[in-house]
């Protein structure tokens, strides 16, 4: 399943590192990725693929939670279809 | 790759305004569990039910959690139950609406709607007990919900049962008066009823639907409140463009977790209704709407012809977005579940002939109204006729959803607590309309119903 991670928060040292290191540990494959700094203000969004993923959808779903909680930041994932949806023709 | 700014947008929707799926509603047939013994009866629809909305609950937070849209509600509507406890020898019917209020319960859903009659030419012998039955059941359940059609374009209105129906919502509102007469915020009386409209308190599952369905209501007052930011002082073309398009995105979200709800669940999609709903939360108001729009404040002069724009805009904005469209489909005004209503309500400026007027243009009709509790039945038949008028010459849905709020008067408050709101309880005129309510008989369908 292809789905699209986000992290929205403050910016410092390590954000993306520390994302993709959990996306690793569950066996997510990042397929793209688009980041931005605005005003120290750090935007990503990454399109990744849980095909080889073990863990159940909402286990990846609570480890991405905690980790945002973790780390200060908003971090979440959607399956693609919804921005697909609301998006595309 | 999907835009970055896409993405984000999405996400910005759903976190700060209130984008959301407000409900998936199970349209459930109950036509096969009549029984002229009311317990027999009862034991049937309380197993159909939870037989067949047994994953609901969990399908729909399944979907929530994966797509990372709230879906707020997940709700069951079934056939009018005066066709099906029509067969009963008993001649109350609160048994019934007792079985489907525990199996909403088990079901885990937040309302149950369609403890229903459809009368709009003349009543049977088992709606009228259903409608004598209203107070009851309503005072001795939690969930359920019920609606009344009293008028329709091809039939006229029937004034015997809108004069009933004032002398029920009088009577549920004193049997629920420690609640502040919350029955009422469960009984709608409708004209031209719909029968795939998801959303309560007038839901149920009509006569020509299939065994079992899926219909999907969308939401998204903020979501155009925050587009219609974006273009303050523009011409009302340009209003009207962003609507659509802002329409469009919400509903384009409906019909993927309806589609998707659908085929989890095994059972047909049925349409995805196009309404624009509000809560009392703030940056949640179709007000708020309409006074992006330029309005100072919602009921003053031009609120009818912003009302006209918005419902107009969603629904040709949502129309392309879904391969069925249906419901009520439009925006809708309930006073005490939008934060501007209630505040547009509460200094005097929304009155309820503004109301009145805004009903011609919009889905609905007078909706979570409240009134002094010395309200007399007749003047809420009489302004129940009034709203049947309405929606029977112009071929439309309308609705009264009012109550008259025991022991409260102009300038007192009530508190119904949670999406059901607050409602500052407004004046009524004191003039009687009694005779003619007293006259009965049916107001015959209008040139209108002569369309073969």
């Amino acid at each position: 399943m292809r789905a699209i991670v986000s992290v929205i928060g403050n910016d410092r040292v390590g954000i993306i590192a520390d994302v993709c290191c959990l996306l690793a540990s569950m066996n997510i494959n990042i397929l793209d990725i688009n980041q931005t700094v605005m005003k120290n203000f750090f935007t990503m969004t990454m399109l990744v693929d849980t095909a080889l993923c073990a863990e159940p959808y909402e286990a990846v779903h609570d480890a991405l939670n905690r980790k945002g909680e973790e780390m200060g930041l908003s971090i979440r994932i959607q399956r693609e279809d919804i921005f697909h949806a609301m998006h595309r023709i | 790759m999907f835009n970055h700014s896409d993405i984000l947008q999405t996400i910005d929707m759903i976190d700060h305004q209130h984008l959301d799926v407000r409900t998936i509603t199970m349209g459930i047939s109950l036509r096969d569990c009549a029984h002229n013994d009311i317990d027999r009866c009862a034991r049937r629809i309380y197993d159909k039910v939870c037989r067949l909305a047994e994953h609901l609950v969990e399908t729909g937070c399944a979907i929530e959690t994966e797509y990372g849209i709230p879906i707020v509600h997940k709700r069951i509507s079934v056939t009018p139950i005066s066709l099906v406890g029509e067969s009963c020898s008993a001649a109350d019917y609160t048994p019934l609406a007792q079985a489907l209020d525990r199996a909403a319960q088990e079901c885990g859903v937040n309302f149950i709607g369609g403890f229903s009659a459809l009368v709009h030419k003349g009543m049977t012998v088992g709606d009228e007990r259903l409608i004598r039955s209203i107070p009851n059941a309503l005072a001795a359940t939690e969930l359920v919900c019920s609606s009344v059609n009293v008028a329709s374009t091809r039939a006229g209105i029937n004034m015997d049962a809108v004069a009933l129906m004032g002398r029920i919502i009088k009577k549920t509102a004193e049997m629920t008066a420690d609640a502040g007469g919350l029955g009422c915020a469960k009984l709608v009386v409708f004209a031209n009823a719909v029968e795939d409209n998801p959303f309560m308190a007038g839901a149920f599952h009509g006569v020509g639907e299939p065994e079992c369905v899926i219909n999907v209501g969308v939401s998204g007052p903020g979501v155009v409140h925050h587009a219609l930011q974006s273009v303050q002082g523009q011409p009302f073309d340009v209003v009207a463009e962003t609507i659509k398009k802002t329409a469009f995105r919400i509903t384009r979200m409906g019909q993927l977790v309806a589609q998707e709800a659908s085929r989890r669940l095994g059972v047909p999609f049925g349409v995805v209704d196009l309404s624009l709903a509000p809560t009392p939360a703030k940056g949640d108001s179709v007000a708020r709407v309409l006074e992006a729009m330029g309005l100072e404040v919602c009921g003053t002069h031009g609120t009818t012809a912003a009302l006209a724009l918005l419902n107009d805009a969603v629904k040709k904005g949502g129309l392309m977005a879904s391969g069925h469209v249906g419901g009520l489909s439009g925006a809708f005004i309930p006073v005490s579940e939008d934060e501007g209503m209630i505040a547009a309500a509460r200094t005097g400026v929304l009155c309820l002939d503004k109301l009145e007027a805004m009903t011609c243009v919009c889905s609905v009709g007078l909706d979570m109204i409240a009134v002094p509790g010395d309200t007399t039945a007749e003047t809420l038949s009489a302004i129940i006729a009034d709203e049947a008028a309405i929606g029977m010459v112009n071929n439309k849905t309308t609705a009264v959803r009012i109550i008259p709020v025991p022991g409260k008067t102009v300038g007192d408050c009530v508190e119904f607590g949670g999406l059901l709101g607050s409602a500052p309880v407004m004046p009524l005129h004191r003039e009687s309309a009694a005779g003619f309510i007293a006259r009965g008989g049916r107001i015959p369908a209008p040139l209108q119903s002569l369309r073969n």
